[in-house]
């Protein structure tokens, strides 16, 4: 139902480097659960598409943080950190 | 008998507020059984070093007169909801050391109630799993039967509380993560309305699934602890304007209970005996029982392995090793993005991000998530026109008692399916309660087993008013 190479073009997409071992069988085991869940197939109806109850709720640009109320907070978490700055390989 | 075995919040609060003893007493009471028990069971991640500190201020506020409902109580919480400053890891490598730099909603309303957080519990990674065998750090054990497992993806909360080793904790439910722990270790297991508790400060699984539960030892802790926490936020879109209704004591409800759906294959025979004999007990209580239709249950578990992995895979995507937690690094800023994410996600996570990826990938999206998607609004349909008969819908909460440590976790299908009863009310958003009703004898131990109400949204009080009925509170 799903072979490897499109396990494997799916793990590019996911970002997850996966070795071939678990390429297949991960392979196997979303073949079982497709397997299942394609029931769902069967049951007739189209989309009444209903206008969801929930809606963006948004916050008036003002009241900002001080400036540096959270930095070390935040910052402490890097993994790498330079300063205050986050430590990135260069991209190009 | 010990005065601090098997507490309830209310008794627990009645002795504080009386001085029969203090908060510190308390803490050192289940300080003492983790020292004892935890050893074997595995319930925690980590015990906090300042547990008798937050005691000791509860019990100078207290000697003030101060009051609050959960002043000097202890709790503990899942490895996936933020408390600031300390660690907090949803039991995986990949947010080793990490520490939360705010509150969660839920944990701040319970500060502000006087709660003292007494650690963080064990789960399966991102609350994947209905077994906490998909922790990092190794499974939890079930504590009436330490060969088995506690249930998951809360197990570590649900395995506390039965083990004593906290009064009442706190877990996340995206397809019957508290409701089925709770049942296996026989305990009570709440999970509200969607929208009802702030999802703000708990790590993001199935967006349109999480809520925040309750694990308590009788249906009035998972209340008190509820009303602590509901209400709007503005830092969460998806909270509602809830309304608790207080359901007085000696109502009589009508009990649906979906006929159809029950004959689902995998069910264990004293599973089915147990409600057999949970349905008499409700009739000779008063309730009334009626069969109902609701034809689209049978699809829930497909909906759910479609919607749950897709929301998955975009929700852990954040985990990238560059703005915080493991970081493994590679030749290039990509390369780290694959190599933290390969060193950081266990195998249960790296299965739902592939098939999320997949049912959202084009040329499937319409045939998967669209379509699981309107298979949806028929579960709530289902749901709609069930309330519009009965007061409540009731189902075992789990096919089996508590399995084996290692038994399904070779079959990630067979796994899924310890969720059939559970995972339908998230698909449709509504709240529900699991509460223990008997055992099941397996070689000389008694294994808990337990039913679960469904109410309709916001309809709580309902659950609570039947629950104690059942179980006999006050």
């Amino acid at each position: 139902m799903i072979n490897v190479e499109e396990v494997r073009k799916l793990a590019q997409l996911a970002r997850i480097d996966m070795g071939e071992e678990e390429l297949a069988k991960i392979a196997k085991e979303i073949g079982d659960i497709l397997g299942y869940v394609d029931q769902i197939k069967t049951v007739a109806g189209e989309a009444e598409r209903e206008v969801s109850a929930h809606h963006n709720i948004t916050r008036d640009d003002n009241q900002p943080n001080s400036p540096g109320q959270n930095t070390e907070t935040l910052a402490a978490e890097f993994p790498k950190r330079e300063g205050n700055l986050l430590k990135v390989k260069k991209i190009l | 008998m010990n005065k601090f075995e098997n507490l309830t919040i209310k008794k627990a609060r009645a002795a504080l507020d009386a001085g029969e003893f203090t908060a510190v007493e308390l803490a050192e009471y289940y300080l003492n059984n983790i020292k004892a028990k935890d050893g074997e069971i595995k319930a925690y991640r980590e015990v906090f070093s300042d547990v008798l500190e937050q005691a000791r201020l509860a019990d100078e506020k207290i000697a003030k007169g101060e009051k609050a409902p959960l002043l000097g109580i202890p709790f503990s919480t899942k490895d996936n909801i933020l408390i600031k400053g300390r660690q907090a890891g949803a039991s995986s490598k990949i947010l080793e050391n990490y520490h939360a730099t705010y509150d969660a909603t839920g944990i701040k309303k319970m500060k502000d109630a006087g709660a003292v957080f007494v650690g963080r519990t064990n789960m399966d990674e991102f609350a994947m799993g209905s077994s906490t065998e998909n922790s990092a750090y190794g499974p939890t054990r079930n504590p009436h039967d330490t060969a088995r497992v506690p249930g998951g993806s809360s197990g570590g909360s649900a395995a506390a509380v039965a083990a004593d080793e906290v009064l009442a904790a706190l877990g996340t439910d995206t397809g019957g993560s508290v409701r089925q722990p709770a049942s296996l270790c026989g305990i009570v297991g709440l999970m509200p309305t969607y929208g009802a508790i702030s999802r703000y400060g708990i790590m993001a699984m199935g967006s349109s699934l999480d809520q925040i539960g309750s694990f308590g030892r009788t249906v009035d802790d998972v209340e008190t602890m509820f009303k602590v926490m509901y209400g709007v936020d503005r830092h969460d879109s998806t909270t509602i304007d809830f309304k608790l209704e207080d359901v007085p004591k000696g109502r009589k409800m009508k009990v649906g209970i979906p006929a159809d759906f029950l004959k689902v294959d995998g069910i264990d025979e004293v599973v089915r005996k147990n409600f057999e004999e949970s349905l008499e007990k409700l009739k000779s209580l008063g309730h009334e029982i009626v069969e109902i239709k609701m034809p689209n249950l049978h699809y829930a578990l497909a909906v759910y392995y479609i919607l749950m992995p897709a929301e998955v895979s975009s929700n852990l995507a954040r985990f990238d090793g560059i703005k915080y937690g493991l970081h493994t690094s590679g030749d290039n800023i990509i390369q780290d993005y694959f190599l933290t994410r390969r060193d950081g996600f266990g195998p249960e996570v790296r299965r739902r991000i592939i098939l999320g990826t997949y049912v959202l990938s084009s040329g499937y999206y319409d045939s998967y998530y669209n379509k699981a998607n309107i298979v949806r609004q028929s579960i709530v349909k289902d749901y709609e026109n069930a309330f519009k008969e009965v007061d409540v819908v009731l189902t075992p909460t789990a096919p089996t008692p508590a399995f084996k440590i290692g038994e399904k976790s070779d079959n990630p299908l067979e796994m899924y399916l310890a969720d059939i009863f559970t995972v339908p009310i998230n698909i449709a958003g509504v709240p529900a309660i699991s509460v223990p009703s008997g055992f099941k004898e397996v070689d000389g131990k008694k294994l808990p087993l337990g039913i679960q109400f469904v109410a309709w949204k916001q309809k709580e009080g309902n659950l609570f008013r039947i629950g104690k009925d059942f179980l006999g509170e006050e």
